[in-house]
């Protein structure tokens, strides 16, 4: 066994288990926290898939902003234990068995698919690290306009945030 | 060193997504609910990422790019509309929230 | 040639005054309605008279003269234009309903002055006489039958003109739905014609049967067809129960359509359908029965009866089936004859009797009259005119019509019992017809008042009413004499002005039959000896329907001038025959009990409760439920509640999914 995979499924693990903890936990703060070991384990498995950019994006904006936004919120509205209501009677029965089924499904494919076995070699010749000089190049090349527009959007979410969340006078 | 198939990133990021559909459709908490998209997105991203590799191309990479830069803008939105709605019904179980009710 | 190119004038004229009036009539003072309605027949007949002149100098290959007009319809093989011919017996019928119509809209200026609803009154009966003509005109069944079916309608529409007294608008009702049931024997009966010839065209047909032969069953079932919707029409028996409730209507419309003209539309059919019945001699025996067997009947019914229009009804009728006796035993040319008589003398009747009415003040019950003699002299004088004509004295029109038909019906029952007994009918019939109609006379006009002189204010009727009455009268007594000259041993004229009608398509029979079948062919065969003129004349003169009508005359003025009281005795002595006859032999309450109650329970129960009520309303009810129930059903869906939405999205992606692989391929 060799390292990259001894750590593939350390983080993979790792990364179900975030999950699996999001879905079961009572408070939703833990929800939170177990969030953010999703991600954690997800920045390392970026960098095995060599994006240090992502891997190192991932870790600054996601957990490091908007999971911190999370936890703000949670503490402002002192989001406590989940009532225990149980209106919906079809997301009892048929969203979460549907949820899990789409799930098998998708990975089921995913793992027979020819895309998968086919990269597999080259996944192994490519063990060369996608440059941030190159991603940077693409983005402001090719990706220029989406980038301007992405700028953009964040100023109307600024804005959006602010008229929505002011007290009514 | 040994090759990971990209399958098994694959096969990760649909188990990511499906608990991500299935603790959006499980939990009652407005901001577990917001939480489990974003765990959506991250599996969503995992796929791009581990496909850029595949293809050796960098626009997977691009998009994880702007995938993160939304989810933060849609966080912040989400966020503001949760705190918003956490006023004025005093509840924060989605159930409660039935405006859209006819 | 100008009205025969443009023989559409003749309908347009009261069609346009029918529309003119109908419309705008309604702020026109009378003056100007009347202007319009006996300005536009006055025209049709000027018309009519030019068309006749022009006929009278075509050549003989030029009759019928036929006007194409338009291609109206047009449906594979089935071609039908609309057509008007002219032939003689058109020409007749032309100058009768043109002549007779134009005087009765003069009448009824008159009689119905002080009415409400005036315009309407002559826009309907201007409409009537479009129809009538188009019926008359018409150069195939199609045409005819658009005539046909149309004065049915005006009919309707004038006996009900009252249409706010019940027993009226139900009357009009009657009449509709009666002759209905005739109608649909005459569809299915035209239906046949263009099945067996592929046309409906009356040229076309005759000139097909008269070469080639068809099986004579066909043609009886044809003819019978046809016949059952005259039955209706011309109100014979069983079919005849409309005609004396029709009598609600204004009496210038019971002169007009119940006397005159529409009633008479089922003899012309069958004598314009000559070709086809004279090569079905079954059919003919029929027509001659129902005719005979209609004509005493009703003369029976009309002994005992006590309203003046009711006793001229059945007189119709019964008149009606002798001009149907002619026509079954091949003598067209005296029923038509009849038919013309008739409509001079029977009209005249009902307008004699509407002035009676107007003057004695809206009274119909003869036996609240009397003495009328000297009170309203010209309508006295001018109805019993009428009465001499329609009791078939000899010197007035009746007689040589009526003398024409029984002399015709006693030839054809050498060797044909039936006939005989046809014959018999007839002539009993006629003494029973002198019979009531002088008791009508003696009853109204001779005699002690029975009624308040005070009260009633007798007088005269107006200029507009008794001019028409007089020009009536004196067509009465010389509207007859063309056939004059035949009892000196000459032609009947007017048989031979309509023999090529008969002749021209009948069938080609032994030589001595022609003598016996048709007496409207010419020819006499060698070995007859002419007799003299004057022993003509005296047969005549002294032929069985003259004794009897004397006969009828002498016993009406003995019952009722010369002893009152005996008819009063003989009615109770007879009570039941008398309520029979009274009661019109029970038949409309048959008619009710038998059909009209079955036809209304299954009309209710059936056809209303269960299919419009049950799967009509159930349908429209049913779909507007369901989308009701399904709407209120699926409106669940829309809980508000978030979660159960996001099911949906998970449902649908996973459905979606599915689909995807499957299109892929790449599932299991």
């Amino acid at each position: 066994m060799s390292v990259p995979i001894i750590l593939f499924f350390v983080c993979a693990l790792l990364a179900v288990a975030g999950a699996v903890l999001l879905i079961l936990a009572r408070e939703p703060i833990h929800s939170a926290l177990a969030l953010v070991l999703v991600m954690m384990a997800l920045a390392v498995l970026y960098l095995l898939l060599g994006a240090p950019f992502v891997a190192a994006v991932q870790i600054i904006v996601y957990a490091g902003a908007i999971m911190v936004l999370f936890v703000f919120v949670i503490m402002l509205l002192n989001a406590g234990v989940e009532e225990r209501t149980d209106f919906s009677k079809i997301a009892k029965w048929a969203g979460v068995p549907l949820g899990f089924f789409l799930l098998l499904l998708i990975a089921h494919f995913l793992a027979r698919s020819s895309i998968g076995t086919a990269i597999a070699t080259g996944a192994g010749a490519a063990a060369e690290q996608a440059s941030t000089r190159e991603l940077s190049v693409q983005l402001f090349r090719q990706y220029l306009f989406p980038f301007e527009a992405t700028s953009i959007l964040i100023l109307i979410a600024i804005l959006g945030a602010l008229v929505l969340a002011r007290k009514d006078e | 060193m040994s090759a990971i198939p990209i399958s098994w990133y694959l096969v990760l990021s649909a188990v990511l997504f499906g608990l991500g559909v299935v603790a959006f459709v499980f939990k009652r908490n407005v901001i577990t609910i917001f939480m489990s998209i974003e765990l959506m997105l991250n599996a969503v991203n995992l796929a791009f990422v581990a496909f850029a590799r595949a293809r050796n191309a960098l626009d997977g990479l691009v998009f994880v790019f702007f995938v993160i830069v939304v989810a933060a803008a849609e966080a912040a939105v989400g966020l503001a509309i949760v705190i918003m709605l956490a006023q004025h019904r005093e509840s924060l179980n989605v159930e409660r929230v039935n405006l859209l009710k006819l | 040639m100008l009205l025969l190119d443009h023989l559409w004038i003749i309908l347009a004229l009261p069609l346009a005054g029918a529309a003119i009036n109908g419309l705008f009539g309604k702020r026109w003072p009378q003056s100007v309605v009347n202007s319009v309605a006996v300005g536009s027949v006055s025209l049709a007949f000027l018309a009519a008279a030019e068309t006749v002149r022009e006929f009278c100098a075509l050549a003989p290959d030029q009759i019928p003269f036929v006007g194409n007009y338009f291609t109206w319809m047009v449906a594979g093989p089935f071609r039908v234009n609309f057509a008007l011919q002219v032939d003689q017996l058109t020409v007749v019928m032309l100058l009768t309903v043109t002549f007779v119509g134009m005087l009765i809209h003069i009448y009824s200026t008159g009689y119905m002055a002080h009415e409400g609803g005036y315009y309407r009154f002559f826009s309907y009966l201007n409409l009537f006489m479009f129809f009538m003509l188009t019926l008359v005109m018409a150069a195939n069944l199609i045409v005819m039958f658009v005539g046909w079916e149309g004065v049915g309608l005006c009919s309707y529409l004038l006996i009900g003109f009252w249409f706010l007294k019940k027993s009226a608008a139900d009357a009009g009702k009657k009449a509709f739905i009666v002759t209905r049931i005739g109608d649909l024997g005459f569809t299915v009966g035209i239906l046949l014609v263009f099945a067996v010839f592929q046309s409906v065209d009356f040229g076309t047909i005759f000139r097909d049967v008269s070469q080639n032969p068809r099986s004579e069953a066909v043609l009886t079932a044809i003819c019978i067809l046809l016949f059952t919707g005259a039955i209706g029409k011309s109100a014979q028996l069983p079919l005849y129960v409309w005609l004396p409730d029709a009598m609600e209507g204004p009496t210038p419309v019971s002169a007009l359509i119940h006397a005159a003209t529409m009633v008479t539309a089922g003899v012309y059919m069958v004598a314009r359908m000559n070709p086809l019945f004279s090569r079905a001699p079954v059919a003919m025996l029929v027509v001659a029965i129902v005719g005979a067997v209609t004509a005493f009947y009703s003369a029976t019914i009309g002994l005992v009866q006590t309203d003046i229009k009711k006793v001229l009804a059945y007189s119709t009728v019964s008149q009606l089936g002798y001009m149907f006796l002619a026509c079954g035993v091949g003598a067209y040319a005296a029923g038509i004859f009849h038919l013309m008589t008739h409509a001079f003398f029977k009209g005249l009747l009902f307008l004699a009797a509407g002035s009676v009415i107007h003057a004695m003040g809206g009274e119909q019950d003869m036996f609240k009259m009397g003495g009328l003699r000297e009170r309203i002299p010209v309508t006295y004088w001018t109805m019993l005119i009428a009465t001499l004509a329609i009791a078939g004295i000899p010197g007035f029109a009746g007689f040589f019509s009526k003398d024409a038909i029984l002399e015709a019906a006693r030839v054809a029952s050498h060797g044909n019992s039936t006939i005989f007994i046809l014959w018999l009918l007839g002539v009993v019939g006629a003494g029973l017809t002198s019979f009531y109609m002088f008791r009508l006379v003696f009853l109204t006009f001779f005699g002690k008042p029975r009624y308040d002189e005070h009260k009633a204010h007798v007088h005269e009727s107006p200029k507009n009413m008794t001019v028409p009455l007089m020009i009536l009268a004196f067509l009465s007594i010389f509207g007859g004499w063309f056939a004059a000259p035949k009892l000196i041993g000459g032609i009947d004229h007017f048989e031979k002005f309509l023999s090529p009608v008969f002749s021209a398509y009948a069938p080609r029979v032994a030589q001595e039959e022609i003598r016996v079948v048709n007496p409207a062919l010419p020819p006499v065969p060698p070995g007859y000896s002419e007799p003299s003129a004057g022993m003509e004349l005296l047969k005549a003169l002294t032929g069985v329907p003259v004794i009897v009508a004397v006969l009828g005359l002498l016993a009406a003025w003995w019952l009722y001038i010369k002893s009152p009281d005996t008819p009063k005795r003989w009615a109770q002595s007879l009570r039941g025959l008398y309520l029979l006859l009274l009661n019109k032999y029970y038949v409309d309450e048959i008619y009710a009990a038998l059909i009209v109650r079955p036809l209304l329970w299954i009309s209710t129960n059936v056809l209303w409760h269960v299919v419009d009520e049950g799967a009509i309303d159930g349908v429209v009810n049913g779909t507007a439920r369901v989308a009701r129930e399904s709407g209120s059903e699926l409106r669940q869906l829309q809980s508000g509640n978030e979660r159960s939405y996001a099911t949906w999205v998970v449902i649908g992606a996973v459905g979606f999914t599915v689909l995807l692989l499957v299109l892929l391929g790449g599932m299991r």
